[in-house]
């Protein structure tokens, strides 16, 4: 075990991936020299070299296209957006082609690529820095699509995105980056299970990424109050695990949903609806989502409006328990 | 279009064969970086008037282009350099006191900026990155109105339409095609307005920015597209972005294209006042690569210690776009000192405005998502207004 800070617990892995597969290639802006803005690829140039750790030109379609080439030609190619709101520029790409590339050649070639996204909000950003598109790609078929909040997950999941034959959209919660915790370097599970974080019995509280601290501190509160509140770690948004879901769902009849993106057309939407699917008679309430408004991230100032929090999701709480809400006076 | 001949010339005899032999893969392309930036100002294809000695070298291309820039003129341009510079450091030092989240720093980029937004007229329309804060100090921008997304109290500066200006495009590159739909609409309204797009180097990478070319040359639109080569795109060297001069690019679209000193006023100011004059006599698009440096950080959070070569920095500091128009002008103490008090006062002024802006309403999140009424929108607004109600009872 050691202790590393998340973006460190990346790099790790990035070095570890590097130094077991001479075909593992990591492209990107500011990637070499700088170590990337936020220092996750710090090192790597100088220990492999400008043929493993590829500084790019400006330009995301094309760091995404040639990373497709790499990939036919049998590279395991690992690609940093240098910030959410950038990746757009490459979305063609993404879901025209690395998403489709199996599926279209009748599984001949794979797309082993990972793409890196650092992304979210609470850093106090410009625009496009703070943003959580990992809907569009849940949405397109033939992408996995995963998060992580922990060192030790961010280690591990990087790792197992990379070894992954299919595309892999790996996003990192930026205001988490100099989280610390312990990092087991050969601990090993499933890229697509959920992880339980605490246990409890009357709420299902699921977040990812950035919010699951913020979940945690939330079922913290509510202990105080005498509610007991099971938070779970999605890790994979695309799949989702449902097995791990439903059977908390089942336990505790209620469920809310939190994540900073928006909320139409969001992952709580997805989930909402596949948690109505498989538990609707064990509900007690509709699920309830503690999301981003359907806005454009709004200036720093705004944000921790704009943000959920602990108040927002202890809200919530009472309206999916039906209790009389203390700030608004709100039943369900 | 014998002028326009003239400068393709210009650009195409710029470079021997063999710095383009050099550039044959991604990392060698880094290395040969150096050499190419030592070529910048010995190839003799950049367009100088002022040197950095403050000589005033003989052009009869570019001369006549700025008689009428006399030295009280050149006195007035100048002004404006310290002003923006003023601006910029101040901008910088109120960041570092957190009262700014970041800032772009123009140092070194003044003259690039001042020399060519000086020679546009009110209507003309200009299509920005972030780091143009001297651009849009010319074009008449609130000093206050320069900081607000920097301080995060808004998600936009100024109306573009009063001082002919978009806000700045962060997602780099895109704003090139904006300046060429606009410059197409100008044509189809039958005006004589130009559009013109600013990037940096970097940008000239995006697919975008070769996109923008291809209109722009195919519908013959009247955009100038101002490219600050400022050698640097965050860390990276301009050239992995490009193994020869950038401005060699845009002739294999159709577009006449020109190398200026970027840190000489004078210049700039006239091949931009040349690219303007074709635009509005119907000759289309001009690209300008004005060769300048970044003197700060790509922004307050970066730390250029790690990838700028000290050496090369130092080259540039002896090129600079300020003291070259001092030498050259000789101001008196008086004059010198009468500038140095107005860009003190402009420093003081746009300092007070951004200590003065406030955080805005909460329920200000939901205005302007859309300009029809939206009952999502309106949804939402009623909810979190009722919830922040109950904080207060
Ligand atoms: C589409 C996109 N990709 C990446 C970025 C991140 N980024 C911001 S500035 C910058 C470098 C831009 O360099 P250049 O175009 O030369 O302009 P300069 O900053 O030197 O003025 C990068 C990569 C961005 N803003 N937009």
């Amino acid at each position: 075990m050691t202790e590393l800070t998340l973006s460190k617990a990346i790099g790790t892995g990035l070095h570890r991936a590097l130094a077991e597969d001479d075909r593992v290639v990591l492209l990107g802006e500011d990637i070499g020299t700088l170590g990337g803005v936020f220092r996750v690829t710090d090192g790597l140039l100088a220990e492999f070299g400008s043929d493993r750790v590829m500084d790019t030109p400006l330009a995301e379609s094309a760091i995404i296209g040639t990373a497709v080439g790499l990939a036919f030609r049998g590279f395991r190619p690992v690609v940093e957006i240098q910030f959410d709101g950038f990746i757009y520029p490459g979305f063609d790409q993404i879901v025209a082609q690395v998403a489709k590339m199996h599926y279209r050649t009748g599984g001949k070639v794979r797309m082993p690529l990972t793409i890196r996204v650092p992304y979210g909000g609470g850093i106090g950003a410009v625009e496009h820095h703070s943003e959580s598109p990992e809907a569009y790609f849940a949405h397109t078929a033939g992408l996995r699509v995963v998060t992580c909040s922990t060192p030790q997950d961010a280690h591990t999941m990087i790792r197992d995105a990379i070894a992954c034959d299919d595309p892999v959209l790996f996003f990192e919660p930026k205001r988490r980056y100099w989280t610390k915790g312990d990092v087991d370097e050969d601990a090993s599970y499933p890229l697509e299970k959920a992880r339980v974080v605490v246990e409890g019995s009357d709420v299902t509280l699921l977040a990812y990424g950035p919010l699951v601290q913020t979940a945690l501190d939330a079922a913290i509160a509510a202990g105080d109050e005498g509610i007991s509140i099971e938070v779970i770690d999605l890790r994979s948004l695309s799949p989702l695990d449902y097995d791990t879901i439903e059977a908390s769902v089942n336990k505790t009849g209620h469920v809310i949903i939190t994540h900073e993106a928006a909320e139409f057309g969001g992952m709580g939407a997805e989930l909402a609806a596949g948690i109505t699917d498989r538990c609707f008679f064990r509900l007690e309430a509709a699920p309830q989502r503690v999301t981003g408004f359907d806005i454009p991230y709004p200036p720093a100032r705004l944000e921790e409006h704009f943000l959920p929090d602990l108040d927002r999701i202890l809200d919530a709480v009472d309206r999916v328990l039906g209790r009389t809400n203390s700030l608004t006076g709100w039943t369900k | 279009m014998q002028s326009t001949t003239a400068v393709i010339d210009r650009s195409a005899q710029a470079y021997p064969p063999a710095v383009v032999q050099i550039g044959v893969c991604m990392s060698t392309a880094v290395s040969a970086q150096r050499q190419q930036v030592a070529l910048d100002f010995e190839s003799g294809d950049v367009v100088q008037l002022l040197d950095p000695a403050g000589n005033r070298l003989a052009d009869s291309h570019y001369d006549p282009l700025i008689t009428d820039l006399t030295d009280d003129r050149l006195t007035a341009l100048y002004e404006d350099l310290v002003i923006v510079r003023r601006i910029d450091t101040e901008a910088t030092a109120l960041q570092r006191q957190g009262e700014l989240g970041l800032w772009p720093p123009m140092l070194g980029q003044e003259a690039a900026q001042v020399g060519s937004a000086r020679a546009l007229r009110s209507d003309d329309f200009v299509f920005s990155s972030y780091r143009e804060n001297g651009v849009a100090y010319c074009r008449g921008v609130e000093l206050v109105d320069l900081v607000r997304t920097w301080r995060g109290t808004a998600a936009s500066g100024w109306d573009p339409y009063t001082v002919g200006m978009a806000t700045p495009a962060v997602i780099i590159g895109a704003q090139t095609l904006h300046a060429t739909g606009y410059a197409i609409g100008c044509k189809k309204d039958g005006v004589d307005s130009v559009a013109v797009a600013y990037f940096g180097d970097g940008a000239t990478s995006e697919g975008d920015v070769s996109e923008a070319m291809v209109f722009a040359a195919s519908f013959a639109a009247p955009v100038v597209f101002f490219c600050q080569n400022n050698h640097w795109a965050i860390s990276e060297p301009v050239g992995l972005q490009a193994v020869r001069p950038i401005a060699d690019r845009a002739p294999g679209f159709g577009i006449p294209s020109v190398r200026v000193d970027g840190n000489d006023v004078l210049a700039v100011t006239a091949v931009m006042r040349e690219a303007l004059k074709r635009a509005r006599e119907g000759g289309g698009p001009t690209f300008i690569e004005a060769v300048t440096y970044r003197m700060g950080p790509h922004t307050t959070s970066d730390d250029p210690t790690r990838y700028v070569d000290p050496l090369q920095r130092e080259e540039w500091a002896g090129r600079d776009p300020l003291a070259r128009v001092e030498k050259y002008l000789e101001l008196s103490d008086e004059v010198a000192a009468g500038i140095a008090q107005r860009a003190d006062r402009v420093a003081a002024e746009f300092r007070a405005g951004c200590l003065e802006l406030d955080d805005p309403e909460p329920l200000s999140l939901f205005d302007n998502v859309y300009a029809t009424p939206h009952s999502g929108i309106a949804r939402q607004r009623s909810r979190y207004s009722a919830y922040l109600e109950g904080f207060e009872s």
